[in-house]
């Protein structure tokens, strides 16, 4: 296959895969006939296009050929009244049923991250259907078994079918809240690809955090401007950008994970940065206009563009970051999100009033709170409860380039004075 | 259209009043309750609903050998059991969803939503 060929194959497959599936799913009303005939068709490009050349426009070609096969299908399985089904699917006149926005696509999205699905096969079922990676890939990402992934997609898809999931985007009043679902299922997506567990492997998924971001756009793009959800996902979008900004200086040379304030500020990516802060301008001119007031994903934005406004760590506006964590608090009252308000809270008032927040939390057990305990016990001159804090996050945190940095800070401890001295 | 059983479950130890602590809520839930299923009748979802004496009145009967053997109790052993349901007929889960929300604060208790199988699942069943 000549590189230009294989070129277009792979971008028809991330522009035109969920188109795809969703076209046929609307089509067909079955999510198993849509995946398997829409991966037929991308092996029989691969078959021809060498052959026949690229056509014009591949997604049209994409479709037909996908429709061709899934109607082979329904022709074999078809037990009574086929030839009125089969009529009906070819011509497929029947309007398609609107929501609040009218696109096959924002279905699929919806109808894989339905809150009647657990939140594993959600996140399953949008990299499969929307994301259009492999079982194989996905059990890779998170570390299962291929049959258990397999598993889990095939039984999310059977109660999609028997439980009657519908295939349609939730009526205007209804989006924020369903939204919210298909955007944690994004940013599941790009923390575990930015923050990855396992001892084998990367310590930054980029396969996970682009794929994410790609998804966070394509929702985006799909909402109207300014409507319901839309803030919430052009914060999330703003989110991952600032925050895949960062990637190149997050981990060293030396596979050690390094803080927001020891990274090497050029090395970040000012074109993600500037699309960033344009974002992030966006959500707050929408909520200055009388849009809703910013949910979770808005301030987490607003805290990473004043991160990276900083041209040097020092420069960072630490209240400003504290004031933004406590709206956060008010919107998202759970312990996470104090322990990350502390840390900043450590900037500004010290890190004794922060210890005396992180001690009241009910996170122990999660690595971010030893770790986070453990710098505060440093900064404070407590080094041996510092050093049994950095044992405790090193014992429980997943990632490799995280266990590097928490080691190596460990070791970095001086011995606490000794009593009299 | 699509079946839907709303089970609801109870405590198995009842109160003089079933699963409610005081005459007082029992009555409101059951004036709620009776207002929700007058909503479902109204609506067309409607087909059946009905609530269930405690489960120790139960008896389980296995006629599968030459004599039915009866034995005393539920079932299954457990903390809690289906105190009652609603059979309804909804175009999709986020119908039956959004009314067994309904029916859940009406009658002060978790709701199960189970599709029933339809002629389809039945004959995919059979490789038909």
């Amino acid at each position: 296959m000549t590189p230009d060929v294989e070129e277009a194959i792979t971008r028809a497959h991330r522009d035109e895969w969920a188109r795809v599936v969703a076209t046929l799913a609307r089509r067909f009303r079955d999510l198993d006939v849509a995946e398997d005939a829409a991966a037929e068709a991308f092996a029989t490009a691969v078959e021809r296009w060498p052959r026949d050349g690229v056509p014009t426009t591949p997604g049209a070609w994409l479709t037909t050929t996908a429709t061709r096969k899934a109607l082979d299908r329904v022709r074999r399985e078809s037990h009574r009244d086929g030839k009125h089904e089969e009529a009906r699917l070819l011509f497929d006149d029947e309007p398609a049923p609107r929501g609040a926005v009218d696109d096959d696509r924002l279905r699929l999205v919806f109808t894989c991250c339905h809150p009647a699905l657990s939140p594993e096969a959600r996140v399953a079922l949008t990299l499969r259907m929307v994301g259009g990676l492999t079982v194989p890939q996905i059990a890779r990402a998170f570390l299962v078994q291929e049959t258990t992934m397999g598993q889990r997609i095939s039984r999310a898809k059977g109660k999609i079918k028997a439980a009657g999931i519908p295939y349609r985007v939730p009526t205007s009043e209804d989006v924020p809240a369903r939204l919210d679902g298909v955007l944690t299922v994004l940013f599941l997506v790009f923390n575990e690809g930015y923050l990855a567990s396992g001892p084998d492997t990367d310590p930054v998924r980029h396969d996970l955090t682009t794929e994410a971001i790609r998804l966070a756009r394509l929702v985006r793009d799909l909402l109207p401007r300014g409507g319901p959800g839309w803030g919430e996902a052009t914060g999330l979008l703003a989110l991952m950008l600032l925050t895949q900004a960062r990637a190149a200086a997050r981990v060293s040379a030396t596979g050690e994970l390094v803080t927001l304030e020891e990274q090497d500020r050029g090395a970040w990516d000012r074109a993600l940065v500037a699309e960033g802060h344009d974002l992030v301008r966006q959500t707050l001119a929408a909520v200055a206009a009388g849009g809703p007031p910013p949910g979770r994903f808005q301030l987490l934005a607003a805290v990473n563009a004043v991160h990276t406004h900083a041209r040097d760590a020092r420069d960072t506006d630490w209240s400003q970051v504290v004031a933004l964590y406590d709206r956060l608090v008010r919107v998202d009252p759970s312990p996470v999100v104090a322990l990350n308000r502390a840390v900043a809270v450590a900037e500004v008032d010290g890190p004794d009033v922060a210890l005396a927040i992180v001690d009241r939390l009910p996170l122990d057990g999660y690595h971010a709170f030893h770790a986070t305990r453990a710098e505060l016990l440093r900064r404070l001159g407590r080094s041996a409860q510092a050093r049994e804090e950095y044992g405790r996050a090193i014992e429980l945190a997943g990632n490799t380039a995280e266990v590097a940095h928490l080691t190596r800070r460990r070791d970095q401890l001086v011995p606490d004075p000794l009593p009299g001295s | 259209m699509p079946k839907y059983l709303m089970s609801v479950f109870g405590p198995a130890e009842r109160t003089p009043y079933g699963s409610y602590e005081t005459k007082e809520a029992m009555l409101e839930a059951f004036a709620d309750t009776g207002a929700f299923n007058d909503k479902l009748v109204a609506e067309g979802y409607f087909v059946y609903a009905d609530g269930l004496a405690e489960a120790s009145t139960a008896t389980v009967v296995d006629g599968q050998g030459e004599q039915p053997v009866f034995t005393d109790g539920p079932y299954l052993e457990s903390k809690e059991h289906l105190g009652g349901f609603w059979i309804i007929e909804a175009p999709d889960l986020d119908v039956a969803l959004r009314l067994a929300a309904e029916g859940s604060k009406a009658c002060r208790g978790k709701v199960e939503v189970r599709p029933f199988q339809t002629e389809e699942s039945v004959r995919e069943m059979l490789g038909q």
